[in-house]
């Protein structure tokens, strides 16, 4: 039975805490990545995993992303359930042939005859300063590739359940942690069976006049910007997506046809990134709701820079968002 | 009592005939998988196994069928069929069938059957080696004897993935066996262009892992050596690099029509000399194990039952429409339409 106490937790701390308790609960977990183990992780997710579980449950990989991507992949195929860190996102478009034809298509080419119950985890998007090759927003690209389920959550308590969930996935699941998120505070419940579902959007803050939707760190920054709103009058209400594939239309279409304006809030490049997405299925269902056209705020389409002030000027923040609300006719 | 001939080879008469019988199998299904992409009944990219026959049978029958794992490339069906897999269900994969062994959503390229041990059947060259080493690294994981065969065609061992696979694999003791199906060609590419050494067997050694070069036309000499490798694989519990010297009687595909392009015919010819299955017909006759007559009714048996399975693949349905979304994934179905 669930319990009702919790305790405030970063997101980071709850990553990890999911994952000591998904490996306890199950011998078939395991982690594989770059200095997950003696290094303790890059972002030091897995702090204190290695002295616990020894190597043979959290290894130490070479650099050689495709390689152990796939052979990750393969133990899965045999019914282990690997958890894949990637040092950052970035890094997994070496392994992008291994996560899309292999992982993703296992289900399908077998006819459901072999599942693939594997979970890719990382950051993705920007950290700071790690400049262009470093920064990448993938969720998009995995987004869309059937076979995957892309989970971006957005807070402690659902970083906490949505990857419990996605270990107890039986299929591949790219779980996306912005850096920026790593130590972002919240209440995280304190029962190890809680687990929230894949393919559920949720709403953060209601409000009466304009929809903010976003996901991952994006979420946060709505969060501010309605705050922003709020001081003008203006009540905006936050849906935070969490699910990409599966995408939860239902709960974002019945925000729009409340506030009848929507505006769609994602880090990576404007152009042909994932909220592009979300935009055009606004339109194509909601288009009698709508009192103006969808908005769309997204990171500028440029490598990312290096000099904080560039980088900044990259990145979508709560005074992008509000100016995009301004534009739409308020 | 053995007689002289079999203490030698180490196998039974019953062993000879059999691999006769399986070999032959294999080339006429792969002749009758030829027919049904002319006739327009198979599609798609088809690689047929002809002239390498020897490889499935020696090492297949050197495992725990069923126990031990088994993966390949797109050249598949003779490993599918060596594993024991219904070969009405191979062929109807092959013509696009609901009844195939992935209700007519793989093809030729990816015939599976995890039940008896074969995870496919995959397309990109070289892409499902690391697979292959996962499957080992789960048997290792969970403590299992079990060995896992990782065929690859020689062009495959150029790529990236397959040395980065190798290291793990010799750092890490993954109990399995690399099997380099070197037919001398890499489609329409000659060794000798796509290899700075064409000794491939060495590329095991740069880590750490016991590599050898072995003869694949002599189907006598290769089960005793396929054997050998399985048991070090099982008993030592380390990965082995195998260079199998063999010849690609056919094109690359189905739509390789022009050979002349990269290889001539008096090069066939000469290679053709090496042909396994007429190799073991004649030391079976010369060594009195087997008649000619018999071997002819091996022949027409086996022809007869591939046409036997032609036929019943051939009369199965095709896939319904609302297939098309089943097992994308385990427990959901995506959004509908285009």
């Amino acid at each position: 039975m669930a319990t009702s106490t919790s305790h405030e937790l970063t997101f980071r701390d709850a990553i990890q805490k999911s994952l000591y308790e998904e490996m306890d609960k199950n011998a078939d977990v395991f982690l594989i990545g770059e200095d997950i183990g003696r290094y303790e992780g890059t972002f030091k997710v897995t702090k204190g995993f290695f002295p616990k579980y020894g190597h043979r449950r959290v290894v130490d990989a070479p650099i050689t992303e495709a390689g152990f991507a796939g052979i990750a992949t393969g133990a899965a195929m045999a019914g282990l359930r690997p958890v894949v860190e990637f040092m950052t996102m970035s890094f997994s478009i070496l392994a992008l042939d291994q996560i899309i034809n292999h992982s993703a298509k296992v289900h399908y080419m077998t006819n459901g005859e072999v599942k693939c119950p594997i979970v890719f985890r990382g950051p993705g998007g920007a950290a700071k300063q790690l400049s262009a090759q470093h920064s990448h927003s993938m969720e998009g690209w995995y987004a869309h590739v059937p076979g995957l389920k892309v989970i971006c959550p957005a807070t402690p308590a659902d970083a906490y359940g949505l990857l419990k969930t996605a270990i107890a996935d039986d299929n591949p699941v790219i779980f996306y942690e912005n850096p920026g998120l790593y130590g972002v505070k919240g209440l995280v419940p304190d029962d190890p069976n809680y687990m929230v579902p894949l393919g559920k959007a949720q709403i953060l803050r209601e409000g009466k006049d304009i929809s903010l939707i976003g996901y991952s760190r994006m979420t946060q920054v709505n969060l501010a910007a309605a705050e922003l709103l709020a001081k003008d009058g203006i009540d905006a209400e936050v849906v935070d997506v969490r699910s990409l594939l599966p995408l939860d239309t239902e709960t974002i279409y019945a925000s729009v046809r409340k506030t009848h304006r929507a505006v769609v809030v994602y880090e990576d490049w404007r152009s042909g990134g994932f909220g592009a997405e979300i935009v055009s299925r606004i339109q194509e269902d909601c288009f009698d709701s709508l009192d103006a056209p969808v908005g769309r705020v997204g990171g500028l389409n440029v490598p990312m820079p290096y000099a904080r002030v560039l980088e900044l000027e990259c990145i979508p923040d709560e005074n992008d968002v509000v100016a995009m609300v301004r534009k739409l006719d308020f | 009592m053995a007689n002289k001939v079999e203490e030698n080879s180490l196998l039974t008469t019953a062993e000879l005939e059999q691999y006769y019988r399986e070999m032959l199998f294999i080339r006429h299904f792969e002749e009758k998988c030829n027919v049904a992409y002319r006739q327009g009944k198979a599609g798609g990219y088809m690689h047929v196994y002809i002239g390498m026959e020897a490889l499935a049978v020696a090492f297949i029958n050197s495992i725990r069928k069923g126990h031990d794992y088994v993966i390949t490339a797109y050249r598949d069906h003779a490993h599918a069929l060596m594993l024991g897999t219904d070969p009405v269900a191979v062929m109807a994969e092959i013509m696009g069938r609901s009844a195939g062994t992935a209700g007519g959503k793989g093809g030729s390229m990816h015939i599976y059957d995890p039940k008896n041990g074969f995870y496919g059947g995959w397309g990109i060259v070289g892409g499902h080696i690391p697979l292959g080493a996962g499957l080992a690294f789960a048997a290792k994981y969970r403590g299992e004897d079990r060995v896992t065969l990782n065929f690859m065609g020689d062009g495959a061992s150029n790529q990236g993935v397959v040395f980065e696979t190798l290291n793990m694999s010799g750092l890490w003791d993954l109990p399995c066996l690399y099997i380099v199906e070197n037919n001398e060609f890499a489609m329409g590419t000659r060794l000798e262009y796509h290899a700075a050494d064409m000794e491939l067997w060495k590329r095991g050694q740069a880590f750490g892992i016991r590599s050898e070069r072995i003869d694949g036309m002599d189907i006598i000499e290769l089960k005793k050596n396929a054997q050998e490798a399985i048991d070090y694989v099982r008993n030592e519990g380390k990965p082995m690099w195998l260079e199998i010297m063999t010849y690609r009687f056919a094109g690359h595909g189905a739509a390789d029509n022009d050979r002349q392009l990269y290889r001539t015919k008096e090069e066939e010819q000469k290679n053709f000399e090496r042909d396994p299955v007429k190799r073991l017909a004649t030391y079976l006759i010369e060594n009195k194990i087997a008649t000619v007559e018999k071997l002819d009714a091996i022949d027409a048996d086996t022809h007869e039952q591939v046409e036997r399975i032609y036929e019943l693949a051939d009369a199965s349905p095709f896939p319904n429409k609302d297939e098309v979304y089943h097992n994308i994934y385990s427990d959901m179905t995506p959004e509908v339409g285009h």
